[in-house]
Parts: structure tokens; sequence; C-alpha cells
């Protein structure tokens, strides 16, 4: 390099040249023509089918298979179990690090949830396999079920969700409490949740010596990559993983889970090539779910409505083997200002797979509870609920006194209040009907997401014909990574998008991280804009140190790229293209590296980073049958620099309907005294139907962030969950009067009270 | 051991040797002619992922057994474009975002072709959103999925006009 000063990340950065434009899905084509090759569509020539034997029990030791009649039927190859299942290098229970949970893969003959895999039947055909899983016939020593949050003695979690703190205070709340004028205390329940994503998952495994070569959807690649590499004693670059389509993912899909192991192992003990795809009632079992959660909220405020103290306690359920606690306090810490703010969790076991992070885990229920009881204070102080989380705005984040790197929820609200006309809402419920008679509320929440960011690398690459490359082993679950990281690569390399190629969704490429907090377009956005830099440097320091380039000299000035192009900062008419300087200096390429992620990752950092959002709902309530219907939800999101503005509104627009689904529809049942789930099934499961979101609107909030990344991403995959879930709730309550407490808020829940 | 039935399939004449009674319209698709356009999502006749049009009514092909459909005309969304040109649905489900991860799109796309071709599109739509309600989308993309099926449904009666005309 020459001693020209040339910034590692010269301003050429042109946003809105491809960043910031709402293309339709690069993908999309793939996808309406049914070509868009996901795991369960591969077919490797002598490909056999693996189906999984699960429990009906959710506690004691299976006792008998009958392995003979099930090797017996036509077509079955092989049937494994405890007894014969390869050896693996590592122990399935073994758990070093809180990202490393423990895996049902066939260790033993012990039963420890309902839907646990029991044995692996291996077939020609399907149909085969399908038919000797049932011949098994598993005879069980029955322990009780031990399930439901009242199972037994509670306890302090060391960390809630992945890896946080159990508690947290800043003032003294009970002193706040006793201080307070008006004051509430209420307790809310939300239900056990799976992901349930429309595709099951599914892997197609094939050895070849130790070299592993497989399909299967994944967040995370390069972690999927070390656990199996763990598993089977193999070097991690042995292990071939494609995953360029997830058939949707919210967190199920980020660390390898059991069913798909079993397929490898499945492959390995067969010899051959193995496809195993999960029932959609297996999905409720060995994939995680959202533990239940029972959050008590304890609200005090001056004689004014300022808010004096707020506690937020959450009491939730792990399995009886390992750890995952929904951390549903934490986003207390960070919204309302109040003298006093504390959090807290406990914890207790029960005979169920283990809960991992599902869309929003940890705010979506606390959101819930948290905006239900704001609800209910500003009721309690005769406040219009907008104009009560106005006074309590907090200026900066209320757990730690940082400053925000950026909030423009003040902004979000006037938006959002405005389109969805707010100011005409009665303050007192029960006062709107339509015109056939139908009770119409009207309720809002906040929405908040942190911002985070992990680590990824990205490899750009120029060539002497003017195009360029970028390589990273990215994840699109549906949010679009395909369409918005091909937009940061193209300007990142001052290139339009049709000379770019764009590959991703293989894991020999560099690691994108895992796709998940919402954080996977910051992450791998910034990698491949800081790889592109470097790609551009490289280039100008040609350039500028040849004394035949028009550019000869200019480092001092400094350079700009775009559109295939270096010119001078001081002088655009002098410059040439990147094909000449190639070209000239005789190289067929040049290639550019960058991380992403904040390299301060583990320092403190001076800002608290969140993404905001206002949400305005409107539900519909049949007076005598209790039916109820969010006829219209409308949300004003601030989230920083938006990469593609179209995809963007889909997350967001997806993440109200979760949000609606959460208050309405979602919930798991759990049979007290056998453990299983009754409903694991899409008829029984409800999630919305098109005919139940009728009309789900949001804005995008211009909001522009020097502090979360060089890009200014926060990321908007989970933040629509997050506020709506309340809103709906407080809009059933100006409805009809009812304050319901329970989650969902299904009919004979209202009309029970 | 076979079972030798006859369909067509996106407008081509197959014959079939089925090796097993067993086999749904779905798998004999996906698992033994490899049109796997057409998805798997529960298995039971509950999320609409695996729907096609046969002898032009929508079905789920999941909920089929292929040996009762001998002589059946099968249209799966590989035959929905036509000499390299996307249907007015497929290009509206894009132009719209009525999709996400897309697992489910496929069989959106079946739904929609199916109920414009029944004449219940229309356009109110309540409707439309009642009639794509057996197709489940755990993205949430059911805004663009309306909007696209309305869209689609103009672009269809004035193309259906011209020909008149």
């Amino acid at each position: 390099m020459s001693e020209i000063a040339l910034s590692q990340t010269p301003i050429h950065l042109r946003h809105g040249s491809n960043i910031g434009q709402p293309l339709t899905r690069r993908d999309g084509v793939l996808k309406v023509t049914g070509a868009a090759p996901y795991a369960a569509d591969q077919h490797p020539s002598g490909m056999l089918y693996a189906v999984l034997a699960v429990s009906s029990i959710s506690r004691g030791r299976v006792a008998h298979l009958d392995v003979a009649s099930a090797k017996a039927h036509p077509g079955v190859v092989e049937v494994i179990t405890p007894a014969n299942r390869p050896a693996l290098a590592q122990d399935p229970d073994e758990k070093s690090h809180p990202f490393m949970f423990r895996l049902d893969l066939l260790q033993n003959d012990r039963v420890r949830y309902a839907g646990q895999p029991i044995a692996i039947v291996v077939a020609e055909t399907l149909e085969a396999a399908t038919e000797g899983a049932a011949l098994l016939e598993p005879r069980y020593e029955i322990e009780p079920a031990r399930v439901g949050l009242d199972v037994g003695e509670s306890f302090a979690p060391q960390a809630v969700g992945p890896g946080f703190p159990p508690a947290a205070h800043r003032g003294d709340v009970d002193a706040e409490l006793v201080a307070a004028k008006k004051t509430i205390t209420q307790t809310y329940e939300t239900a056990a949740q799976y992901h349930n994503p429309m595709e099951p998952h599914a892997i197609v495994a094939a050895w070849d010596g130790d070299t592993l070569s497989i399909d299967t959807p994944s967040q995370g690649m390069a972690m999927a990559q070390g656990r199996l590499a763990g598993i089977f004693g193999i070097s991690p670059d042995k292990i071939h993983i494609r995953s360029p389509f997830l058939g949707g993912g919210f967190g199920c899909k980020g660390l390898i889970a059991g069913p798909q192991v079993l397929g490898v192992i499945a492959a390995r003990a067969v010899g051959r090539p193995v496809k195993l795809v999960l029932r959609r009632d297996q999905m409720f079992g060995p994939v995680g779910h959202r533990g239940p959660t029972q959050q008590t909220l304890r609200l005090g405020t001056d004689s004014e409505g300022a808010l004096l103290a707020l506690d937020h306690h959450t009491k939730t359920m792990s399995s009886t083997y390992d750890d995952f606690f929904e951390p549903a306090s934490t986003v207390s810490q960070t919204l309302y200002a109040s003298s006093a703010v504390a959090t807290s969790h406990e914890g207790v076991r029960a005979d169920i797979g283990t809960p991992i992070f599902m869309r929003a885990p940890g705010e979506a229920p606390g959101s819930i509870a948290l905006e239900s009881a704001i609800d209910e204070m500003a009721e309690a102080c005769g406040m219009d609920p907008l104009t009560f989380r106005l006074k309590n705005y907090a200026e900066v984040e209320p757990i730690s006194g940082k400053p925000f790197s950026s909030k423009a929820l003040r902004e979000c609200y006037r938006q959002g209040a405005e389109r969805f006309g707010w100011e005409r809402r009665p303050l007192a419920p029960r006062q709107m009907r339509d015109r056939d008679g139908f009770l119409v509320g009207w309720g809002m929440g906040t929405a908040t997401f942190p911002a985070h960011m992990f680590a990824a690398q990205a490899k750009a690459i120029l060539r002497r014909d003017g195009s360029g490359i970028m390589e990273i082993g990215a994840h699109d679950m549906g949010q679009g990574a395909w369409t918005a990281l091909a937009q940061i690569a193209a300007d990142g390399l001052g290139l339009d998008l049709d000379q770019l190629e764009f590959r991703s969704g293989t894991s020999d490429l560099p690691d994108a991280g895992i796709a998940g907090g919402s954080a996977h377009t910051a992450t791998a956005g910034v990698a491949i804009h800081n790889a592109g830099a470097d790609a551009i440097a490289r280039l100008a320091d040609l350039a500028t140190n040849d004394e035949r380039s028009p550019l000869f000299g200019a480092g001092n000035a400094g350079v700009i790229a775009r559109e295939g192009r270096l010119f001078r900062r001081d002088d655009p008419s002098r410059g040439e293209s990147y094909a000449d300087i190639l070209g000239r200096a005789g190289l067929a390429q040049i290639e550019g590296h960058g991380a992403g992620g904040d390299p301060n990752m583990h320092a403190e950092s001076d800002y608290a980073k969140h993404a905001h959002g206002a949400v305005f709902v409107e539900v519909k309530v049949d007076p005598d049958l209790g039916q109820m219907r969010a006829t219209r939800v409308v949300g004003a999101f601030a989230a920083g620099r938006i990469i593609n503005p179209r995809l963007a509104l889909s997350q967001l627009y997806g993440g109200m309907i979760w949000g609606v689904s959460f208050a309405l529809h979602e919930q798991a049942v759990v049979d007290p005294r056998s453990g299983r789930t009754m409903n694991a099934n899409f008829a029984e499961y409800h999630v919305p139907v098109n005919a139940d979101v009728p009309s789900v609107d949001a804005i995008l909030v211009e909001e522009s962030d020097a502090h979360v990344n060089v890009l200014g991403i926060k990321g908007v995959g989970e933040i629509g969950i997050t506020g709506t879930a309340g809103a709906v709730a407080n809009a059933v309550w100006h409805a009809t009067g009812i304050r319901v407490r329970k989650f969902p808020i299904a009919l004979d829940r209202l009309l029970a009270q | 051991m076979g079972f030798p039935i006859k369909l067509i399939i996106n407008g081509v004449a197959r014959s079939v040797e089925l090796d097993d009674p067993r086999v749904t319209l779905l798998d004999l698709l996906r698992e033994r002619l490899h049109l796997t356009g057409t998805k798997k999502g529960c298995d039971r006749g509950q999320c609409g992922a695996c729907t096609v049009i046969v002898d032009g009514r929508r079905i789920n092909s999941c909920l089929a057994l292929a040996i009762s459909h001998d002589g059946a005309d099968v249209l799966t969304i590989e035959g929905v474009a036509r000499g390299g040109r996307l249907h007015p649905v497929q290009e509206a489900f894009i132009a719209h975002d009525g999709l996400q991860c897309g697992f489910c799109t496929p069989g959106q796309i079946m739904s929609a072709i199916g109920l414009i071709q029944e004449g219940q599109a229309g356009d109110d739509p309540e409707r439309v959103r009642e009639a794509m309600s057996g197709n489940l989308c755990r993205c949430g993309a059911y805004r663009g999925i309306t909007e696209a099926v309305l869209d689609a449904q103009k672009m269809l009666d004035a193309a259906s006009r011209k020909e008149v005309a």
C-alpha cells in the first residue's frame, strides 16, 4: 500500500443509488415459480427416507420397541434405536457454552418430554418408513408428568434468554410505591407458543468418507458446522451446508436441532444419503418453543401521572435438563421513564422440550404485559393512554441512564396516531359500536427492540470486466437477505446492481454470523460494506500511484467510487473505470475483505441502542358471542436506516400479525395428565389466516443513527410484535370494558369475566 | 407389484407406475416425479401449502391418494408460467411482495389462480381474504397476497375483455 492517506472507508457511498430503493425481491421469480430450492426438495441419487418415532409420554423410559415388526415391513432398511445408534464423538448432553443446547440423539432409553425422538426408521420410500415407525408400537414405563408453571419449587435462574442477567434495578421501587399517589399491581399470563415456520425442519444428509454434505434450513450455518463437527468428531471444514432458502425460521432454526442431527446419524448408519423431514406434530417438542410466563407488574405514579415505580417480575419455565428462560421482564428496563425500575425472573422446570428464542424472545411476552399494565395505570390516572406514555417518555435509558443513540419515538407516536385517527378516541371504554352493533375499541402500545450487532465476515472481488462479486454465507428466512444485502454490496463496491454477483446461502462462504436478534442486515451489511470499501481502497491505491492514471496523485484529495468508476473528489471529470485500472495493472481481479459487527461489541457502549415504534389497533367484538377481530392495525416505526422499504414494510406487517396472533390466537394447550400438547397441528394451534387481519398498515419514520454501526441500521424483524400485542389487548378492553389478563384473549376468557 | 395410472401433469400426458397404493398425489409429485414446487407444510390438509388444481378444482394434494386420481388433469406451480412468461398472478405476487420465505407461495398462487378461474375473486378484498384463508402464511404476507390477487384479477379481466373485443 502507498503512503498516501486513503481512508479505509472512502467517502464513495452515495446511499440511495441502491440502498434505500424499494426493489422487489431478487429471488421473487424463483419463489413464485416453485423453483427456489428448499432442503426437502433435494433428492440425491440413492437417497433413503428417514422417519422419526417420537414419545407419547412426557416422562419415563421406553421399555420396548417392536423393531422386528418394523424391520419386517417391505422397504424398511434400518431401525435405529439407542441399542444400535452409531457412536458419537461427543455426549449430546454435554454443554460447554450458553449457545450449546443439550440434544436428544438416542443416547439412552429415558424420555424427558412428549414428542422426544425415540427411534429412526429408514426405508426406500417415505410410505414404508412411515409405516415402519408406526409398527414400533412403543411400550413405556410411565412416570407422572410434571407440567405447568405451578409444577413445583421455583428458583432464581443464573441467566435468562441467551446469557442475560436475570435481575436489574435502578432506584428503590418499594420505597417509591409507598410514596406513590396511585398504584396498580396486576398479573398477566402468556401461553407456550411454537414457532411453526411453514417449512418443517428438514435435512438431506450425505456422507462421503468423513466429509458431510447437507441441505438443511439454517439461521446460522457456521454455528451448525461447529456443533456437527463436535458431535461427529470431524473438522468443521469437512461439513458443507447449503441453506439458500429457509421456509421461515423465527428462531427455531438458529441452532441445529436434534432431529436434523438424527438425519445425519441415519445417513451414517445406512451409508447412503438420507432425507428426514419432521411431521407438523413433531414440530411441537424437539425444536424449541417460547416458554409460558406469569408476569406481575407493580406500577406507581405521583398525582400528575408521572411514573415513580415500575417493577416487572416474570415466572417462566425451562426443561428439566437445560436452561432457556424467557427474559420477559427485560423490556421494562428501557421503555418508560420512572424514578425506580426493577426487573427480575424466577424459573421452574417441567417435562417439556427445552424452550429457545422465538421471534422477539422476552420482548414479545414482556411487551404485552407491560403495555397492558401501562394502559391500566393510565386508566387509574384518568389519562389518555397516549398522553400517559408521552408524560413518561424516557429521554435516557431508564435502567442505565445512558443517552439513546437515536430515538424518534415521539415522531412514531405522532405519525401513527394521526394516520389512525387516535384523537377521536373516547376516554371511557364501551363507547363505540359499528353499524352491525359490534363493540369497537381502540388501543395502543409502544414497540421496542434492541439494536444488536454480531460478528460476520465478507469478501469482495472486483473483476477486470468491470463487474463485482460479493461473498457472504448469509441466511434468507424470508426477510429478504438476497435483495437487501445485495443492495448494500452494490453500493459498497460502487456498482450498479446488475454488475454485481451476490453469492450467499452456503457454508463455504465467509461466516455471516447468526440470522437472529433482528441483527442480520446490520451485521452482514457492515461486513459487506467494509469488504467493498477494502476492495475500492486497494483499487484506488493502484490508480493514484500510477503515473498513467488520471487519478495519479489524487490520494490526498481522495477518490470517489460510483457506477464502476473512480474519480477525484475535487474534480469529478478526472477519473477512470475499474476495468481500465485493473487492465493497465495487468490484474484479473482485486479482492477486499471486511468484518461486520461492532469491534467493541463486548465493551460497554456509551449509548443505549434500540429501535422504537407506536402501534394503534382497532378491534371489533361481538357483544353476545365474544368473537373478536383486529380490524385495523397501524404501526409507525423508527429503526435507523432502511435498506429496502418494500421488504422492511413486509417484515413489519408480518411482525404486527404475530402481535395480533399473540394477543388473540396462539397457544399450546398441554394436557396436565400426559404432558402432551393437545393441539399439535395447524387446525387447532391457531395462527392468523388472511381473513383474521383485514387491515395492516405501517409507517417508516425517518431516523438517522450515527452510533449503532457505520450504516446506521437497527433492524426490523422482531419489533412489529412488540407494542402490537398489547395494543390489541388494550383495544379489547376499550371495546368491552373487560380486562383479560390471560393471553391469548380467547372468547371464553372474555365471556367468563 | 405396481399400480399403473395415467395423469396429465401441466399439460403433458404421463403414465406412472405407482410403487405403492399409499402414495399421496403430493408425494407422487414431490418424491417420484421431482416436481418439488408444491410444498408439504402439514400433510393434513390444514395449511394449503400443497394446493394444486385437479380437473379445474383447487385441492390439497396431501389429502388426495394418487391412485384415486387416475386420468386426472393436474396443474402445479411448475406449469403456471407459459412460454417463459410469468402468469399475471405470479407477477402480481412479486410486485406486491405477497411473499416472504416463499414456502407457502406456490400454494397461495395455485389457490389464487383457482379462485380467479372460478370467478370468486371479484374486486371485493373481503371476499378475497376469506377465499384465500385456506392457505396459511406464517410470515404474515397477507396484505401483499390480497393486493396481488385483486391486481391480477384486474389484469386478467382487462385481458379477457380485450380477447372478447
